[in-house]
């Protein structure tokens, strides 16, 4: 069985060379489970940013009268306790997630890839310090260090995005030193020092490139973990405030109504689960296409 | 091997230690004075600044903060936890209670998502483009995806309100009443695994599959060696370090899972003990559980490290 197959792949080695881009695209776009992922975050994008369009009422427009409604034709998905609007809601809280999703990210990735690019560059008492201190970050379970963090911070959206964003930094430094260790004795690194470059001119110039196919993947599917964690901080209630919108204190405040109105809390949970799926099928074509080999290690 | 060991206990231990001051520090940086908070629970009103002080020297709370880090970690060494503001209790009482239940929930699940994941990645990876391999690949991409407490709500709602067949909150010790409790910990295990089983189940699968191409695989089979014994012998011990470092991984998410599951269900573990301490600003016991799951979490890595240079002798020597 194995025989056709490695003629195969041999003769896909000879064949004349398509472009970096081609053969990125005809990997990346050959799963249909991954476009499924991609039309899941493209549909992410629309809905925040329409949302004053698409969503058929405000909401934070309280209406007793309307409380607890049943799903209908007027409420798709129903009101909650203080008669707002169900799917109103979770279209306005698809900005909440997609925004901590991109800051929380952001500031795992930055801060994470700077620690481990120095570490891994300088090693030495540098690389100790650092990935040791990235040890004991990550030696402390995510969402009770994210839950201290935030309360430490005092709650409230921003904080959360920053606790969430430094409960994943250390998954970014761990990565991105193991690349640098890698990458810095191969021969063009070493051929830039040879001729004199400045650290920064290698590290930036050289290595860093040379360093993102695993972090790119990485900050896809690290989308799903910060929206997921932000959702469990909101569930617990410490993350974003009431009046807000956020699909984890949707489902909190549903919970209570359970017996009754199940689709309270059964909605957002769904919408989560969609969105998460989504950033995790595109991370996985991304890591197919951008480097196979990476397969097993993300 | 000896000195590989050696070297990985000191790493763990300095970590450790890394973990206690950095809780200590955030801690110490949260705003609000710890005693207020004793005063306000117990309705010490008008203390006179001189009371002030003497309690702030019951607390320890004059020293300087190394002084305080060190008495706090000595008495941690003793056993000491500290006092529970909130509960009026000793903070190593209130742990005692609580850390069997978060263990015990967390080993059933651990061995669940062990067993189950490996299994459904090694049948999916042999068994590669068959139907089954669809559903487990496409059930796996959304175990990863599911919010795990949010999936305790829908296993609350169907079996335990919908159909009844589950109880739908509490724990029952095991000594107690074996049967309640197991039933009552179907959904929480079942909840804290899922996340883990499919994640497990993609790493063996994809692990799995990039041994079966390789050489000695090949020669295996045309040696004329049973699909057992090629499995059981080339493939799996190989195929199997990448997942052990990944089920190594999973201890942190299994307790951060439980802070949240243990919410869901209503179980007095620690991780409910932690949402709740936090809340109350009871912070003597929210920095002795964040050390309490480091040290169980490094604990964790440090056998992983070990296992991992006994299946793959290049380690120890790297």
């Amino acid at each position: 069985m194995s025989e056709a197959k490695d003629i195969a792949v041999e003769f896909t080695d000879i064949a004349p060379r398509v472009s970096e881009f081609r053969r990125f695209s005809n990997v990346f776009f050959s799963r249909k489970i991954v476009i499924v992922g991609l039309v899941i975050i493209l549909g992410l994008i629309i809905v925040a940013i329409f949302a004053p369009l698409l969503a058929p009422y405000k909401p934070d427009t309280i209406n007793m009268e309307q409380s607890l409604l049943q799903p209908s034709g007027e409420h798709l998905l129903g009101t909650d306790t203080l008669g707002r609007d169900t799917l109103s809601r979770l279209i306005y809280g698809s900005r909440i997630s997609l925004m901590v999703g991109i800051i929380a990210v952001g500031i795992a990735a930055s801060i994470g890839m700077t620690l481990g690019l120095i570490a891994g560059y300088f090693g030495g008492m540098t690389f100790v310090v650092i990935m040791r201190l990235m040890d004991a970050i990550m030696a402390i379970p995510m969402i009770a260090l994210a839950l201290v963090i935030a309360a430490f911070l005092g709650g409230g959206l921003k904080n959360v995005m920053i606790a969430v964003g430094i409960a994943l930094m250390p998954m970014y430094a761990r990565l991105m030193c193991g690349q640098v260790l890698s990458i810095r004795e191969n021969d063009y690194v070493v051929a830039g020092r040879a001729i004199g470059a400045k650290s920064v001119r290698i590290l930036f110039g050289h290595i860093l490139p040379n360093c993102l196919p695993p972090l790119i993947v990485q900050m896809t599917m690290m989308m799903g973990t910060a929206i997921l964690t932000e959702a469990s901080l909101s569930f617990l209630g410490i993350g974003i405030e009431p009046p807000s919108a956020a699909w984890g204190s949707m489902i909190t405040d549903g919970y209570r109504y359970l017996l009754t109105n199940p689709v309270l809390s059964f909605a957002p949970g769904v919408a989560i689960m969609l969105v998460v799926y989504g950033f995790n099928m595109v991370g996985d074509g991304l890591r197919d296409a951008l480097d196979p080999r990476l397969r097993g290690m993300l | 091997m000896g000195t590989y060991i050696l070297r990985r206990l000191i790493e763990a231990l300095i970590v450790v230690i890394i973990v206690s001051v950095l809780i200590f520090v955030i801690m110490r940086l949260l705003p609000g004075d710890p005693l207020t908070l004793y005063i306000n629970r117990n309705q010490l009103d008008n203390l006179s600044p001189e009371q002030m002080q003497a309690l702030r020297v019951q607390f320890g709370l004059d020293k300087s903060l190394p002084v305080q880090y060190g008495s706090w970690m000595l008495g941690m060494l003793h056993g000491d936890f500290g006092h529970s503001i909130s509960y009026d209790l000793p903070v190593g009482q209130l742990i005692l209670e609580r850390f069997p239940v978060t263990l015990y929930l967390g080993i059933l699940a651990f061995i669940v998502s062990s067993i189950l994941g490996i299994l459904a990645g090694l049948i999916c990876a042999l068994r590669r483009g068959g139907t089954l391999d669809a559903i487990v690949t496409s059930v796996a991409n959304f175990g990863i995806s599911v919010p795990n407490f949010w999936l305790g709500i829908l296993v609350i709602y169907l079996f335990g309100l919908a159909l009844g067949w589950l109880p739908t909150q509490g724990f029952t010790s095991p000594f107690e009443d074996f049967w309640l409790s197991t039933k009552q910990l179907i959904g929480p295990v079942f909840c804290l695994s899922v996340f883990p089983i499919a994640g497990n189940s993609r790493q063996t699968r994809s692990s799995i599959l990039e041994i079966v191409r390789q050489d000695y695989v090949r020669t295996a089979w045309s040696k004329g060696l049973s699909e057992r014994t090629i499995v059981i012998k080339h493939v799996l011990k190989n195929g199997l370090i990448p997942v052990i470092t990944l089920i190594g991984i999973q201890v942190r998410f299994l307790f951060s899972g439980s802070v949240l599951i243990e919410t869901v269900f209503n179980i007095p573990g620690m991780g409910r003990l932690l949402v709740s301490s936090i809340f109350a600003q009871d912070y003597q016991v929210v920095q002795s559980i964040c050390v309490i799951l480091g040290i169980l979490v490094v604990l964790a890595n440090l056998a992983v490290d070990i296992s991992y240079g006994w299946f793959d002798p290049r380690v120890r020597y790297g």
